[in-house]
Order: C-alpha cells, then sequence, then structure tokens
C-alpha cells in the first residue's frame, strides 16, 4: 500500500509569540520551528502501518525555505521517499496548502493519504477536508486508529468522539484521514542519522502552484487574555482533600458515600 | 633434569622439585595445568561490543569483582559492572536490557579496575548503537528533543537563557556587547541558567566575580548546552550539533580563559572539544577563585557545619578535588567535615551519564535513588544536630540533593548550598 503523509513545520512555543508593529503578524527574529506534533503522528502511524501491511511511505512537505531537516527526519524515522513541493516565500494558509498538495499528489501514487488533523495554526483542522474535495477522495476526520482491510481496497478507521463514543468507518481507498493520535509516540529520530542524511540523502522537488488561498485577511492578532477562574485551595492537608472531594462530587466525576 | 624426579599430569610432565640459583620455585601441581574449559558462551555480543568504537576494554574483564563495592547503583540494586560483563559474555547485546541505562558513567569502578575496563567509553559506545535503533527510553529521547530543539535540557527558551541576569543586583555583560577581548568568558550552563535553584548560584557567581574585579562577560542567548550528558548516553550526534554551535559561537569572541560552573561543561570543553576543533584554556570556577580567595573581603561570619560533595566529572573524572576545599576552608566559620565516601571514593549522586533525566526508568530497578543515599551520608555527618550543609559545585545536584532531602524526611537537618552561594553569602554584610 502506497502511503503518503504531508507534514509541515509550526513555530516552537519553547520561544513566547510576539505580535509585530503590523498587528497581524509573529515577529520572526527569534522563532524556531519544529514539525507539527499531529503531523508527527501521522508519519508514525503510517510507518506502522507500513511495517504491518507493506508497501512505502512518502512524505511531502511545502517548500518554505527550510524543510530539508523536517524531511531528513522523516527519512531518518523509516520513510521510504521525500519530496519537497512548489517554492512559498512563507507559509502560505490551508486553501493555498491544499491546492498545492493536490496538484503534488496528482504525479506521486497514493492509496492512503495521511494529515496531521490539526495543527496550532490550524486548530479547525480544514488541510485535510479541503484536500479531499479537491482531490474527490473520501475523508475522515480525528482519526485514533486506523487497520488496513485484508484486500488492500479499504482501511477502518476509527473516529473518537465526546463521552467516549468512537464510531468505525470503512474507507475506500484511495482516501484522506486526518490523524488525531498515533498507536506508539512517534519514534525518536537520532540527531547523527538525520545529520547524516542531511548530507547525503535525495531530497526531491515537485511543482505545487502558488494558489489564491482562502480569501481570508488577517485584521488582527492578539494574545489571549489570562482567566482568572482557578480556585486556589488553602487549609491543611485534610481541609485540601475535603475541599478536593467536594469538587470531584459536584462534578459527577466520582461517587461518594460511607465507604463499604 | 632428566635424571631429577618428575610427576606427569594429563601427558603434562613437570619437575616434582625444582631448584632455580638454590631457590625452591616448586609449585603444588593444580587445574591450571590442566585443559579445561573457562567458557562455553557463544562470542557473537562480545565480539560485537568489543568491534565498537570506545568498546574494546570490555573483553579486559577477568572478573575480580574489584568493581562491586565501589559502584554506586550496585548498593541500590541488582546493576553492576562486573554483571553487566557477564551480561555480554553469556551473548546479551544490551539493546533491551534496562542495565544499559544504570550506570552513572561516574568512574568509580574504571578507577579500581586492574584491567582499565572504561565504561566511559564503553556504556556511550553501546548506548549509541541503542539510540540508532530507535530504543531509547522515551524520557531520555524527550530530553534529547528539547536539547536539539532550544539547546537546554529542560525545553526553555533559548532567548531567555540570559534572563536570570535581571535580578544579579550588578551588570552582567553580554561578550556580543562588550566588544572586546575579555579574560574570562563565563559559560554560564544549563541548570544554572534556567533551574530556580541554578540561577541562585549563577546570581551570587556574578556577584563575586564581580567584587573581584575579575573583566568578564557571558554569552547569553548564544549560549548552548555543552552536550556531555548526552554524548554519554549514547546520543553522539545531538553532541556534535552542539558542540560545533558552541565553537562556532566561541570562535567569534576573543577571551583569555573559558570558566565554567557544571562539570560535565569542564569535562567536554576540556576533553572532548579539541577533537572537535576547539582548544583553550579551560577552568571550573573553583579553580578561578581558588588563587583569588586572598583577596575576598568577607564581611560574615558563617557558622555552619559544611560537607562537600565531589561532582564525578570535577573531582575523580578530572582530578580536582582541592579548589573546591581550598574555597570552603576560607570561608570565616565554616566547619568542614568529610564524608566517608569522599575525593577519589566520591559517591555519585546519579544524575551523570543521562541519569538525570532517567529517574523513572531508574527508579524502577534501584532501591532508591543515588542522591537518597548521598543525603543519608550527608545528614550522618553534618546534619544530626539540625544545622547541616551538603555543599556542593555542580549544577545538577541542588535540585537532586534537595528532593532527597525531602525524600528522605531529612527536611531541617541539611541544607544544599553550591559553594559559590556560601561565599557570597560571606561576602554580604551580616543578616540580622
Amino acid at each position: 500500500m502506497e502511503f503518503v503523509v504531508l507534514l509541515k513545520q509550526v513555530p516552537d512555543l519553547a520561544e513566547e509569540l510576539e505580535i509585530d508593529r503590523s498587528g497581524t503578524e509573529l515577529v520572526r527574529e527569534w522563532l524556531s520551528y519544529v514539525t507539527s506534533e499531529w503531523d508527527e503522528y501521522a508519519l508514525e502511524e503510517a510507518l506502522q502501518l507500513r511495517d504491518l501491511a507493506g508497501g512505502t511511505v512518502t512524505c511531502l512537505a511545502l517548500d518554505t525555505g527550510a524543510v530539508d531537516e523536517l524531511l531528513a527526519t522523516c527519512l531518518a524515522r523509516g520513510a521510504d521517499r521525500v519530496f519537497k513541493v512548489g517554492s512559498f516565500e512563507r507559509p502560505p494558509d490551508t486553501h493555498a496548502s491544499a491546492t498545492a498538495f493536490a496538484a503534488a499528489l496528482r504525479t506521486v501514487s497514493h492509496d492512503l493519504v495521511l494529515v496531521g488533523v490539526q495543527a496550532i495554526d490550524d486548530l479547525d483542522g480544514q488541510l485535510g477536508p479541503v484536500l479531499a474535495a479537491e482531490l474527490g477522495l473520501p475523508h475522515v476526520s480525528v482519526v485514533t486508529h486506523i487497520a488496513a482491510g485484508a484486500d488492500g481496497t479499504t482501511v477502518t478507521a476509527n473516529q473518537e468522539y465526546a463521552g467516549g463514543l468512537v464510531a468505525e468507518f470503512e474507507v475506500d481507498l484511495p482516501a484522506v484521514l486526518g490523524v488525531q493520535t498515533s498507536r506508539e509516540a512517534p519514534r525518536y529520530a537520532p540527531v547523527s542519522r538525520v545529520r547524516q542524511l542531511m548530507k547525503t540523502a535525495t531530497i526531491e522537488a515537485l511543482d505545487g502552484p502558488v494558489g489564491p488561498g482562502g480569501g481570508l485577511i488577517v485584521e488582527s492578532l492578539s494574545v489571549p487574555e489570562t482567566g482568572g477562574h482557578a480556585e486556589m485551595i488553602d487549609g491543611d492537608a485534610a481541609a485540601i482533600a475535603t475541599r478536593i472531594a467536594a469538587i470531584l462530587a459536584e462534578r459527577g466525576l466520582v461517587k461518594t458515600g460511607a465507604a463499604s | 633434569m632428566r635424571e631429577l624426579p618428575v610427576v606427569k599430569v594429563d601427558g603434562v610432565v613437570e619437575l616434582e622439585h625444582a631448584v632455580v640459583d638454590g631457590i625452591d620455585v616448586s609449585g603444588s601441581w593444580n587445574r591450571m595445568f590442566t585443559q579445561r574449559s573457562i567458557t562455553d558462551y557463544p562470542t557473537e555480543a562480545m565480539d560485537w561490543v568489543t568491534g565498537l568504537d570506545g568498546g574494546e576494554s570490555m573483553r579486559d574483564c577477568y572478573q575480580c569483582g574489584k568493581c562491586v563495592p565501589v559502584c554506586p547503583v550496585n548498593h541500590v540494586g541488582d546493576y553492576g559492572p562486573r554483571k553487566l560483563n557477564v551480561k555480554v559474555l553469556r551473548g546479551n547485546d544490551l539493546m533491551d536490557d534496562p542495565d544499559l541505562w544504570l550506570c552513572t558513567t561516574c568512574g568509580a569502578c574504571y578507577r579500581v579496575c586492574p584491567k582499565e575496563v572504561n565504561p566511559l567509553r564503553i556504556m556511550p559506545a553501546i548506548r549509541e548503537q541503542a539510540v540508532l535503533q530507535g530504543k531509547v527510553p522515551e524520557e531520555l529521547a524527550d530530553t534529547f528533543s528539547k536539547l536539539q530543539r532550544t539547546g537546554n535540557p529542560l525545553g526553555e527558551s533559548p532567548r531567555k537563557r540570559a534572563d536570570w541576569t535581571a535580578d544579579a543586583g550588578v551588570p552582567v555583560p553580554l561578550i556580543a556587547e562588550v566588544g572586546r577581548p575579555v579574560d574570562v568568558l563565563w559559560y554560564v550552563s544549563d541548570y544554572t541558567s534556567y533551574h530556580p535553584r541554578g540561577k541562585d548560584a549563577a546570581r551570587a557567581m556574578a556577584r563575586v566575580l564581580t567584587a573581584l574585579g575579575v573583566d568578564f562577560a557571558i554569552l547569553g542567548a548564544e549560549e548552548r548546552s555543552d552536550g556531555d550528558s548526552a554524548r554519554l548516553a549514547g546520543e553522539s550526534g545531538l553532541f556534535e550539533m552542539l558542540a560545533e554551535q558552541n565553537i562556532r559561537t566561541f570562535s567569534k569572541y576573543a577571551f583569555d580563559r573559558l570558566v565554567v560552573m557544571d562539570p560535565h561543561a569542564y569535562n567536554a570543553f576540556k576533553n572532548h572539544y579539541p577533537g572537535l576543533g576547539w582548544q583553550g584554556d579551560v577552568l571550573h570556577y573553583s579553580q578561578l577563585l581558588a588563587p583569588l580567595v586572598d583577596r575576598i573581603t568577607w564581611r560574615s561570619r558563617v557558622e555552619l557545619d559544611v560537607t562537600y560533595h565531589d561532582p564525578c566529572y570535577l573531582g575523580r573524572n578530572n582530578g580536582e578535588y582541592d579548589a573546591p576545599r581550598r574555597l570552603l576552608e576560607a570561608i570565616p566559620g565554616i566547619r568542614l567535615a568529610e564524608m566517608p565516601h569522599t575525593r577519589a571514593n566520591g559517591y555519585c549522586c546519579g544524575g551523570g551519564g543521562g541519569g538525570m533525566w532517567l529517574d523513572g526508568l531508574v527508579a524502577d530497578h534501584v532501591s532508591e535513588r543515588l542522591s537518597e543515599r548521598r543525603v543519608r551520608e550527608a545528614v550522618a555527618t553534618v546534619g544530626m544536630d539540625g544545622a547541616g550543609v551538603l555543599s556542593v559545585a555542580c549544577p545538577y545536584e541542588p535540585s537532586r540533593f534537595e528532593d532527597a532531602v525531602k525524600s528522605t524526611g531529612n527536611d531541617g537537618r541539611l541544607v544544599v548550598r553550591d559553594i559559590i552561594e556560601l561565599i557570597d553569602q560571606a561576602m554580604q554584610p551580616p543578616v540580622n
């Protein structure tokens, strides 16, 4: 089965984000970038599925100027091929990303396309659905478990709902899935291997058009206001414990009553 | 000779009595002279380890057991250097064995080993293979990622590396802003820059250097972790990456001496950066200050019973035992008492060789943390009447030992102070 994973970089929140003078952009001078957490889950899931079902894992990232390390890291973790797509001065919005990835996927064979369900700069999780619409493929979001079907034409995907409910979908391939989590923590990529691959690996390039994007214009950015909802509990250990027990009972999280 | 009486065992002919130059050198007959099986085990694992760069000396072990009583981990669990050797001898390549991660590379066994079997080289070599196979304990992998992303093991903002200076009470110049050569480039280190108790030591150091008129500057946001503990934990690529970043930065500036707070950084800069292209004078801060101690103006007496914990990478592994003690002995009022495990026989705090970032894994295999065992020893030495100080000279230790003071129920009997904090305290006017 041909697995394709789409990845991108987002600002590393080790640095506090600052808004620049225009009020519509982040100050980028001190920012460093990391692979989006959910994209790492998507890659891990693809590698696990490949190891179970056979096939190849291909990784794609839009070329925003500094994705070589991201792609070398994909290879270090076990991806078979990596491509950078298009050429972008700055990270494009979700619609423009979907357009570029869709164009690239017309030349990269794929049975299952995995994307991170969301990113810190795309909490709506739009990349998966917009891309699936552009390609005319079925799509499931917030996927917590994937299993390849026996005949290689379908996968089953679990989607999680509030309250512990899980829906199980059978999805015809090819398809796009938005991955919420992987069955294991993303594997560690040894730095020496990444550094070696940075020197020796072939990172292929694919055309990707710079699309018009979603038409949204950022008018202003602001730092979230901190809420004052925390309750500080004072007193000795017994008093604090009593109050915590009361809060848990109040919210129906534990049952209270005489110990049996 | 042929006329002399002989004994004959298993076809080996030997003189019954051998006299050379009038001295009887006859030996009693024993099995050493007969053929016997020493080992019947497969040799693949041992061949593999000794084929690694750094793993060579493992085969030299002849199971004498000198390492057993000195290994700090052996004191609190089933691990021991000799046992590790036997495991490999019996075909275990350690890739899936928790023992691979328990050695703190403290060097106590190497010091006493008659065959110079050297875990300071063996453990990183085998661990490197485990890292390359992706067999890294999750908590350690998490720290490796933080070091890679932010240049410090806490994952803190690199930009805020010098934020502690705001509360130092003295100006702390950045070398990029000084614009001229300085005598001392002070490499502040990771925990000293970010950990709350480490920052206390950094601020004390800034005040002491200023009072002594030392011409110094720091790197600030340009500084990155020295990487030594990552190297010893098997991530040689990460070590090289951090070293290259630091060497690029060092090379931008002119300075006479590099002074560090962290013995791990001392070990890296002195012993391992030269191989990567940087060489220079490196001093631990105690080595910088010990010769200047007569110039210090003391304003307070510090009436305290103090003991000193030798950091493995300052003491045993780099041979500096005296400079920290000279400083402690110079502080007015301090009564210095030594613990049973001291100097070359100092007991490890458990933080070295990646141990700092493996607390969860280690806890499953030991009866108590090394830091807890060490704290009990310190309490027995200076904490019996409730006024003891465990003094340290490594930024890994305040957090480790302060946690251990609490977890062993010794709150109120022992406080942990970096030596620089005690010096700073005695240089301030008395608090009344």
